[in-house]
């Protein structure tokens, strides 16, 4: 029974887990030790439409409800790798969102039928070496030069940062202006590199630094209007943040799942180790704070896909919900004794991809001093577009 | 902002019971707590006003009204910032007199639901007992029946409105020698021959009043008992529910009326020269908070939506209860801290607040009954369903069991339990004419799977007795003099059938 999910979600879902646990389980193992996932593989997630689930069917878009969404999000976290996730979400969820919702007739024709169909990836870059959440103090210039913009700069922890096609990259077209613009930059231009970065975890998804130096761009790749990137940035940073909650609810989710099957297997002193107080008592907290979150994160959504505009909602859900992961991944790994250090089993890598939903898409203190701002200056974030009524 | 589960009406009620409760009822709180007793008359005007008696039909002079009207009494009367007030009234409306609603003879409603609807009568439930709470089973009070009449022994300890309140809906052994099959539910008036009370002292909740009882013989007329004889735990389990729920919400309003004094506070008050709520520490210490508070409050939200729709969610509401109430803890702790030294002084409310917080994780089960109940029902998927009502058109939404279990649903549970039996040393089958259950008991440890093999015992029982069976609803013993299990074969094995399900 559910209030948000119909029949159609339902078999949706069905299918989808079909496939991954068809197509994807088997490989993940790989992906982990390649450090990336390969092209192939989004290109067959496009074949079956799941990365246009949202988007418009004039781009080869499936124009689904929000609800399908989430339901690809969670399924794709059930295949407890969080590089994979990344490295999947990060082309539709994020570059494609920014292209979907700012570009021009142009911009979209080039890019989202084909990124729909998973045949060119995209990426979306705003972090520096020297500034992250502080976008206002982002160093990366564009410097108008007749019909081309001259790009110099670097980004940095960027999901799909070395072999995506092309980087919506957030930059400022003069290095004392405070406002920044975003521009589409081709992967094969003169000028682009990119070195993969080594991780704690999310091992699946290639993350790299990027590097422009002196990048010829033609203006016709400016996306949106110069100087609006600030908004534009906050805007999808409500439904990057739910997307993010979503995950870190996912993922508890799964661990909870694995670890009701392993300590009803395993047996200790005489007796399944779920006949210990301890253990039980422990589950039944994560699962009433999982069960908690996911009512919680689930209502979002629907205020979300009724065109309420959530700052603070989505940065509370975030930090909430990716606490919650970190804890629950420390607490199964824990059941499963000496086998949690394994490889061989589920929890030593949600461990240490769990680690990274407290850092990405806005440090937990960075969640917080928004959430300050709101309550106790009564800081009021207008909603820039209202794109969803 | 959207909502989804309150409407014009429900925020012009809001508006109409704060506005009393502001005028009414929050000047008089120091003076209610010190003197340890709140007067009628404000209940009484409570009820004139039509604050009371939301959802019960309007024969008895409810309002019919949906839950999300008795989501707003709780919220609003929890946030007067203090327990005490807050539980006098939700004890009567939603803990005790709810089970006269669900079960009880037309005559006993006719008697009492009037009274508490109009303010002019206040109930109590007595559950706990000084050498057992929680486990109902166990409890020593005896109802035994002589002619028209019930004999009442006994006492009941942590009773709220015990002292001054004008009956109490009390859960009696009216067979002593069985366990859950044995409970009963008896209304005892409070100036019967033979009730007396102790007021206790408390850490919180001083408003309220809260007694051990003692029954000395006391004669209760049979007219008086809840429904049938032997269902008063059943009964109880689904108005524990309730309880749990209107406790969840009552938490998460404390909460929320707690964050919004201590960030008033905190604008006012000054140190090294600016409001303390410029200090990050303190800022992200109420972000968290408040994120939390809104997370919970979502949930409960949610399942009072549930409740709301006939839904018997007994796992979401102790979750509920579990979360809420120890958020509860924590926000009075960490707010309290907020206001330093006069955080300390009872001229502030956020002392009482502490204080009267402290009770959220014990009364109406523990947070540690809470975890037992919920791990029971995601790792040995034990489901519990609602009591039927013997008597119907109770307006409170509640009670529809979930019917439609398949075997394999049940079967983990099932294996689970067989598992840390005694091995039975025989094979046994369980059939349901169309599917089947076999037993090996003949190894370390009973082994449970769907087969149909030969067996050394066959018993023959229909699936949803097998479903009560298993569940501890249905005595194996009972079962087998009522015929609704057959026995073929050893007839040794059925015996062990208590030691399997017990």
């Amino acid at each position: 029974m559910s209030y948000y999910f119909n029949e159609d979600h339902q078999l949706f879902r069905s299918s989808l887990r079909d496939f991954l646990e068809k197509e994807v389980r088997p490989n993940v193992r790989q992906y982990e030790a390649d450090g990336e996932i390969p092209r192939s593989l989004y290109h067959r997630f496009g074949e079956m439409g799941y990365l246009g689930l949202g988007f418009p069917e004039k781009y080869g878009g499936l124009n689904l409800d929000i609800w399908y969404s989430v339901v690809f999000i969670e399924e794709l976290c059930r295949m407890n790798s969080g590089g994979l996730s990344a490295a999947i979400w990060a082309h539709p969820g994020l570059a494609l969102t920014h292209i979907l919702a700012e570009g021009n007739e142009k911009q979209k024709e080039k890019y989202l039928p084909s990124g729909i169909l998973g045949k060119s990836i995209g990426c979306l870059a705003i972090t520096e070496p020297f500034g992250g959440s502080d976008v206002q103090a982002l160093r990366t210039t564009a410097i108008k030069d007749g019909d081309h913009y001259i790009v110099n700069g670097s980004k940095t922890f960027i999901t799909n940062g070395v072999n995506s096609d092309y980087i919506v990259t957030a930059v400022k077209t003069a290095p004392e202006n405070k406002m920044i613009s975003m521009l589409i930059i081709e992967r094969d231009r003169k000028g682009v590199s990119a070195t993969k970065l080594d991780k704690l975890g999310w091992r699946a998804s290639d993350t790299g630094e990027i590097a422009f130096d002196e990048v010829r761009v033609p203006v016709e790749n400016l996306l949106g209007a110069e100087d609006a990137g600030f908004f534009y940035i906050m805007q999808h940073f409500v439904s990057e943040r739910l997307g993010m909650a979503l995950q870190g609810l996912a993922y508890s989710e799964y661990a909870l799942e694995v670890t009701l099957k392993y300590v009803n297997e395993r047996t200790a002193f005489g007796r399944k180790i779920n006949r210990f107080q301890v253990l039980r008592h422990r589950i039944a907290q994560m699962a009433s704070e999982i069960e908690m979150n996911k009512a919680f994160i689930y209502s979002l959504y629907q205020r979300y896909a009724d065109g309420d505009y959530l700052v603070k909602e989505a940065s509370m859900a975030k930090l909430l919900a990716t606490q919650l992961n970190d804890k629950v991944a420390t607490e199964c790994l824990q059941m499963f004794g000496g086998y949690g250090f394994m490889e061989d089993y589920p929890m030593a890598r949600m461990f240490r991809d769990a680690r990274l939903g407290q850092i990405g898409g806005g440090t937990s203190e960075i969640l917080c001093e928004i959430i300050s701002k709101i309550m106790i200056d009564q800081v009021n974030y207008k909603t820039p577009i209202n794109k969803n009524k | 902002m959207n909502n989804y589960y309150f409407t014009e009406e429900h925020n012009l009620f809001r508006e109409s019971l704060r506005t009393f409760l502001h005028k009414e009822v929050m000047p008089n709180i120091d003076q209610w707590e010190e003197d340890q007793r709140i007067p009628r008359d404000v209940w009484k005007k409570m009820g004139d006003m039509g604050f009371l008696g939301l959802s019960y039909p309007s024969q008895y002079g409810g309002m019919e009204l949906d839950f999300f009207y008795d989501v707003i009494f709780t919220e609003e009367t929890s946030k007067m910032f203090s327990g005490g007030f807050t539980i006098t009234q939700l004890v009567v409306q939603y803990m005790s007199s709810t089970y006269i609603l669900k079960y009880g003879s037309e005559k006993l409603k006719a008697k009492y639901l009037p009274g508490i609807i109009s303010g002019e009568l206040i109930s109590a439930v007595g559950i706990s007992e000084p050498g057992a709470g929680s486990d109902v089973a166990n409890i020593q009070t005896k109802a035994i029946r002589e002619g028209e009449h019930y004999v009442v022994n006994g006492s009941k300890t942590f009773i709220t409105n015990g002292v001054y309140g004008d009956f109490i809906v009390t859960v009696v052994k009216t067979d002593p020698s069985k366990g859950p099959a044995g409970v009963s539910l008896l209304v005892i008036d409070r100036n019967a021959e033979g009730v007396s009370a102790t007021k206790l002292k408390k850490l919180g909740w001083h408003s309220s009043d809260t007694a051990e009882l003692a029954f000395d013989n006391v004669k209760v007329p049979v007219e008086n008992l809840v429904g049938e004889e032997g269902q008063g735990f059943y009964y109880l389990m689904g108005g524990l529910q309730l309880e749990r729920l209107v406790g969840g919400v009552s938490a998460y309003s404390g909460c929320e009326a707690i964050m919004g004094y201590t960030l008033q506070y905190m604008s006012e008050r000054s140190a090294f020269g600016r409001p303390i709520n410029r200090f990050q520490v303190l800022r992200h210490r109420m972000a968290q908070l408040a994120s939390e508070i809104e997370a919970c409050k979502q949930f409960v939200l949610y399942c009072a939506r549930l409740h709301n729709d006939g839904k018997y969610a007994v796992k979401e509401c102790s979750m509920a209860k579990l979360l809420a109430t120890e958020l509860s803890d924590k926000t009075a702790y960490q707010c309290l801290q907020n206001f330093g030294g006069y955080g300390f002084m009872e001229e502030y409310k956020v002392a009482r607040m502490f204080r009267d917080s402290r009770v959220g994780t014990i009364g109406g089960g523990t947070s540690e009954i809470m975890r037992e109940i919920i791990a029971k029902m995601i790792i040995d998927d034990v489901s519990y369903e609602a009591a039927s009502q013997p008597s119907s058109n109770g307006a409170v939404a509640n009670g529809k069991s979930e019917n439609g279990l398949s075997l394999d649903q049940i079967l983990n549970g099932i294996q689970s339990k067989a598992a840390d039996a005694k091995p039975l040393g025989k094979t046994l089958k369980f059939d349901f004419g169309n599917e089947q259950l076999f037993i090996d008991g003949t190894g370390e440890k009973n082994a449970v799977s769907k087969d149909n093999k030969e067996a050394d015992c066959s018993v023959d029982v229909s699936f949803e007795d097998f479903v009560a069976l298993t569940k501890g609803k249905l005595n194996p013993m009972n079962a087998v003099m009522s015929g609704k299990i057959k026995i073929k074969g050893d007839m040794g094995v059925a015996m062990k059938l208590q030691s399997l399900f017990g």
